[in-house]
């Protein structure tokens, strides 16, 4: 069943053309990672399924519901919750504090702090302290716990690994399974290409605002991936890229 | 004893300054609104009282307990309505809107209350007192003013502390953008933080017409004694400006010991030592 449908959608960053028609579907329960480089508009696109930027064209619809208009606070209570680049955890609150602005909507699911807490053994104890004098690693885990309290339907990670070492993002990573079976479905947007080819059903290879290869992991070649990847080669392998055309 | 005496008063009337700057502290806190109506806003209180009691007659604690939600509510409003248009043009904008607010109150109220000097009958209450000792003298008016402040302080820290509401408050104060995220509707959440600051600054302003004179023009020099409180116990930290006011109270108070026209500028004085010895205030923090 399909839980997020993106048609033709166009958004603006100043500007520049961020997200260029870009289309995709996300069924219930499925990992997509959206992978590309700097600047090819992976976080624009999370940012405009969250309500942060406002599409100048195309539509979103989740659960069959338009939403491409509704503000950010809303699209919370429709579902959506996004784990922010560069943590964005707020500093003066304590990690508990954090955590309970995520139910601020108190949207019902299955999620609750205690929850979070079997989820992430160390949280507990720190629960006290503030926000800012956790570890970067320690500050993803509360920003996904926070996330996972608005009980989304559709979980939104930008840039899990970002300024973290890689050890810390694979365990970061070993919850997702736990989350997608509480069902979550989850759309990542990951610079660390073999990371996210590693824990996503599909992936997407953005190459400036648009896809540019599309498919499931064990089915693409690296050849392919570093392709799209950098924009090489005036021919892609047929079929893959559909939106790729002008 | 006479200091003593002096240090006691200034304490007491250091409540009363945390409590009006508490509004000022606020809304810098949550929005980075500089309201320069604040002053106005605690004197249109006082003449919005007089009318009331004047016109209907009423008892003046169930005037104050009229006048203090009816601002909570004026606040939403002004917030909603007037503010936050000027939020998205950056701060300029919001400091000259709140320049012309002060401005259009004065005027306002020169208008229609004429120029004269008022002051806000309590009755034998706001004139009464008992003694502690031989020189040392306690107004009730006074001691139920800084017990008053310290409850409604307090009240706002569980607020903060303790609610979803206060909490979102908070994290807006951190990253507004990131509080959207979570679900919180900014301007329902601006519109909540400038009802508390109206609703403080009314309580203020009718504490003040109590206990001196006042008329259209009092508001910026009012509005200064806030500023000084905040400022000399730190941005941000209800506690900072509780501990901002009394500093400020006591101060006044002594320089009015060693002569009376010194009242004004020992206040002035200790703020300029804050800013230039210890600009981050007393107690550096960020609760709102």
């Amino acid at each position: 069943m399909t839980l997020l449908s993106i048609r033709d959608l166009t958004v603006h960053h100043g500007q520049l053309c961020a997200v260029d028609g870009l289309s995709l579907e996300l069924r219930k329960g499925e990992v997509l990672a959206i992978i590309g480089a700097n600047g090819a508009g992976k976080s624009t696109l999370l940012r405009a399924l969250a309500g942060l930027n406002a599409p100048t064209s195309g539509s979103i619809q989740l659960n069959g519901r338009d939403i491409t208009r509704l503000p950010a606070h809303r699209r919370v209570s429709e579902g959506i919750a996004l784990v922010p680049e560069g943590r964005r955890l707020f500093r003066s609150l304590t990690v508990e504090e954090n955590l309970l602005t995520g139910a601020y909507r108190g949207r019902p699911g299955p999620w609750t702090v205690a929850r979070v807490y079997e989820l992430f053994p160390w949280m507990p104890e720190r629960r006290r302290q503030n926000a800012s004098q956790l570890s970067g690693g320690e500050q993803q885990s509360v920003a996904i716990g926070r996330a996972l309290l608005a009980n989304p339907d559709l979980l939104l990670i930008d840039e899990l690994s970002l300024g973290l070492a890689p050890v810390i993002v694979r365990r970061i990573y070993e919850i997702l399974p736990g989350i997608v079976g509480a069902g979550t479905t989850a759309l990542i947007v990951e610079q660390d290409v073999s990371q996210a080819m590693r824990v996503a059903d599909r992936v997407h290879c953005l190459l400036e605002g648009r896809s540019v290869l599309e498919g499931r992991p064990r089915d693409l070649t690296a050849e392919q991936v570093e392709h799209a990847y950098f924009g090489i080669g005036e021919a892609l392998p047929a079929g893959s890229a559909r939106e790729g055309h002008d | 004893m006479g200091w003593l005496n002096a240090v006691i008063q200034g304490l007491l009337l250091g409540g009363l300054y945390a409590l009006f700057a508490t509004g000022l502290s606020l809304m810098f806190g949550v929005m980075r609104i500089v309201n320069l109506a604040h002053g106005d806003l605690a004197v249109v209180a006082s003449f919005l009282a007089l009318a009331l009691v004047s016109g209907t007659g009423l008892p003046l604690w169930v005037v104050l307990v009229v006048t203090v939600p009816l601002f909570a509510v004026l606040g939403y409003l002004t917030q909603r309505v007037l503010l936050q248009r000027s939020l998205s043009s950056g701060p300029l904008a919001t400091l000259l809107v709140t320049f012309g607010l002060s401005i259009v109150l004065q005027n306002v109220l020169l208008e229609v209350f004429s120029a004269d000097t008022r002051t806000l009958d309590g009755g034998s209450f706001a004139t009464g007192s008992f003694e502690l000792n031989g020189s040392i003298s306690i107004g009730y008016l006074s001691l139920a003013t800084f017990v008053l402040a310290c409850a409604v302080l307090v009240g706002i820290q569980l607020f903060l502390s303790r609610t979803g509401l206060g909490r979102m408050l908070r994290a807006s104060s951190d990253d507004r953008e990131t509080a959207n995220l979570v679900g919180a509707d900014s301007r329902h959440v601006y519109g909540i933080a400038t009802a508390i600051a109206f609703a403080t600054v009314a309580l203020a302003g009718l504490m003040f017409a109590m206990r001196s004179s006042f008329d259209p023009a009092t508001g910026p020099s009012r509005l200064i004694f806030a500023f000084e409180a905040v400022v000399i116990g730190g941005l941000g930290s209800l506690w900072g400006t509780l501990i901002g006011g009394i500093v400020l109270g006591v101060t006044q108070s002594l320089g009015s010991q060693i002569d009376p026209a010194l009242t004004l500028l020992a206040g002035h004085l200790v703020f300029l030592a804050v800013l230039a010895f210890r600009p981050q205030g007393l107690i550096a923090g960020r609760t709102a």
